[in-house]
């Protein structure tokens, strides 16, 4: 076992290092200085040239890289332009914003997801396997940022339910945070589900062509019995540990639903940071989430290796 | 004996495969509905000069946010251009990007991940690790800093798409090319001293070429939703030039006044996407030798 998260480590450094790397040379790459961006209104020559000195702009670009990643490690990635907070911190206080939604975005997709794809298995061929498979591509299909303002639209603007943007703790008050949150995390959640469909379905349908399905169906248990206990437990293992490959797509989903719906989280944090072109946070957010998506990879593998006895038996 | 093996794969290869192919794909509603939505687009946005059409451009201060009409099907916009006009040239925007940006991701990907999977050894491993890299940072985030760092508009956005979609071209590429490296036929040609060249682009392309070119029509959908989405942030398409994204992002600041202005242009993106995820479930299904 511990061979296994070893050399699986081993993989997973070189590849953050060369991400690190990637995102170092993007910013250096830039057109415009820098010490411009820094200085604001600051034009004096002798300015720029403190600036340049102060942030180690004149060394060469193999110690800036070996300095800014040695400030990674330590939890150090520099200062935001803009807010002049330190970006870890910023990183920090918007990170729990966007976990809340894409924890309630999954929650949904589960829901909405693993049973029209189990249904849709054991109903294989029928109507309602193929309007599940054109609800799930139209899913897909469907681009989240135009979701979310037909929602507003709909629900917030023609009907007042609900809340168009904003953003209010979980912690200070529940229900208005669920409030807030609920149509956010459905537009988010609607791409996931219809992935999460199409994994269960075919996940179902491999499980219950296999011989112990029909062992279960022969021994003359239920149709329920057989489809919950017998192929749904084992058709789980690969749905779960689909999920956390989702991760990035869910993201990369919030980026855009965090911007319609003003939600203060990490998502809307990287598109600020774009647009004032705050380097150090988008490099800051950048490698967060490589570093967040290959954590979970990680863990995925490894779970995936512990719940799955034929692996275990390799040890 | 190179002509053996030659007649030998042009008999198995393209040609009697893709006539199959194109029966099946026949036969398969939901692809064929995919192909007359993805036609009727291209269409519209080939002919977007010759058609009877107000000029995109053009402002009118007499029909400003005015609801859809027979004067303006689709209505107008905050400062009275048509919206019809816009949606039928902004087609060119949306199709062009995720045309050209999956060819870019092909033709930097597919060489890559057939020097990769055909070579082996530290060429291997240097495009691997570089692939993983490129795919441990989500699609969009990295379409978002490329795109922010190469300056906004929609020729950078298309390279920035197409460069965040290419690993995953080099992941398929290389996997389908150790499949087939170790069959006979490969093996056989490489016992008869054909160069490496040859043997990759005779024998080991071909092969390639079909979970290539379905990842390639559902890679489209994907890039187009990435155009729209980088168009809606404002790092692609820039005004007055019209593209499906950026019509989004001014009408969500007008979704009380004119609905109008989101209905289309979401609308056109979820038809056109639909269309080509249709054609490429149909083209897997098509192409794939095990369903029967």
């Amino acid at each position: 076992m511990l061979s296994y998260i070893l050399r699986r480590l081993a993989i997973a450094i070189p590849t953050l290092i060369l991400v690190s790397m990637f995102i170092f040379t993007l910013q250096k790459i830039l057109p415009g200085d820098p010490a411009l961006a820094l200085a604001g209104e600051e034009r004096d020559a002798a300015a720029l040239e403190f600036i340049r000195e102060k942030y180690k702009l004149n060394d060469p670009i193999y110690e800036q890289y070996l300095a800014w990643a040695g400030g990674a490690l330590k939890g150090d990635l520099g200062i935001s332009l803009r807010t002049n907070q330190p970006v870890t911190e910023l990183i920090g206080q918007k990170l729990p914003v966007t976990i809340q939604l894409a924890v309630m975005a999954i929650i949904i997709a589960f829901i909405i997801g693993i049973p029209m794809g189990v249904l849709s298995a054991v109903k294989k061929g029928t109507v309602f396997d193929y309007i599940a498979n054109i609800v799930a591509l139209s899913g897909l299909s469907i681009p989240n940022f135009w979701l979310g303002i037909m929602l507003i639209l709909l629900v917030s603007v023609n009907l007042g339910w609900l809340p168009a943007s904003g953003y209010v703790s979980p912690f200070i008050d529940p229900l208005r945070s669920l409030e807030t949150m609920i149509m956010p995390a459905f537009v988010l959640g609607t791409a996931l589900a219809a992935t999460l469909m199409r994994h269960t379905r075919s996940a179902m349908l491999g499980v219950l062509r296999a011989d112990y399905v029909r062992t279960a169906r022969s021994k003359g248990l239920g149709e329920t019995v057989v489809v919950i206990k017998h192929a749904f437990r084992n058709a789980l293992l690969p749905i779960v540990t689909m999920t956390a490959l989702l991760f990035g797509e869910l993201l990369a989903g919030a980026v855009l639903t965090e911007q319609i719906f003003t939600i203060p989280g990490f998502g809307k944090l990287i598109v600020d940071a774009v647009f004032t072109r705050d380097y150090a946070v988008v490099q800051g957010v950048v490698l967060c989430t490589a570093v967040g998506y290959l954590l979970i990879n990680l863990v995925a593998d490894i779970v995936y290796f512990l719940l799955n006895p034929r692996m275990r038996s390799v040890l | 004996m190179t002509d053996v093996l030659d007649n030998e794969a042009n008999d198995l290869l393209p040609a009697r495969s893709g006539n199959r192919a194109w029966k099946k794909l026949k036969h398969n509603r939901s692809a064929l509905l995919g192909l007359i939505l993805v036609s009727f687009f291209i269409v519209a946005a080939l002919a977007a000069p010759i058609l009877p059409i107000a000029d995109p451009a053009a402002t009118s201060w007499s029909a400003i946010r005015k609801a859809p009409s027979a004067a303006h099907w689709l209505g107008t916009d905050e400062i009275g251009r048509d919206i019809l006009s816009r949606m039928i040239w902004g087609a060119r925007a949306s199709l062009m990007a995720g045309v050209v940006s999956v060819i870019v991701a092909t033709i930097i990907g597919v060489p890559l991940g057939l020097l990769s999977g055909y070579f082996g050894g530290w060429i291997d491993q240097v495009i691997s690790r570089i692939t993983d890299a490129l795919l441990a940072t989500p699609f969009l985030i990295l379409a978002i800093a490329l795109a922010a760092f190469l300056g906004p508009n929609l020729t950078n956005a298309m390279i920035a798409i197409g460069l965040s979609a290419m690993p995953k071209f080099v992941r398929l590429t290389r996997g389908q090319v150790l499949s087939v490296k170790t069959e006979d036929y490969v093996e056989g040609a490489r016992a008869v001293g054909l160069a490496d060249f040859s043997i990759i682009s005779r024998y080991i392309l071909p092969n390639v070429f079909a979970p290539v070119l379905v990842q390639a029509t559902l890679t489209v959908a994907t890039a187009i939703i990435a155009e729209a989405s980088l168009s809606f942030l404002g790092l692609g398409q820039q005004p007055p030039d019209p593209s499906w994204g950026s019509m989004l992002n001014v009408a969500k600041n007008f979704l009380t006044q004119a609905p109008w202005m989101a209905w289309w242009p979401g609308a056109a993106i979820f038809l056109v996407v639909l269309g080509f995820n249709l054609l490429g479930d149909g083209l897997r299904d098509a192409l794939d030798p095990r369903e029967g």
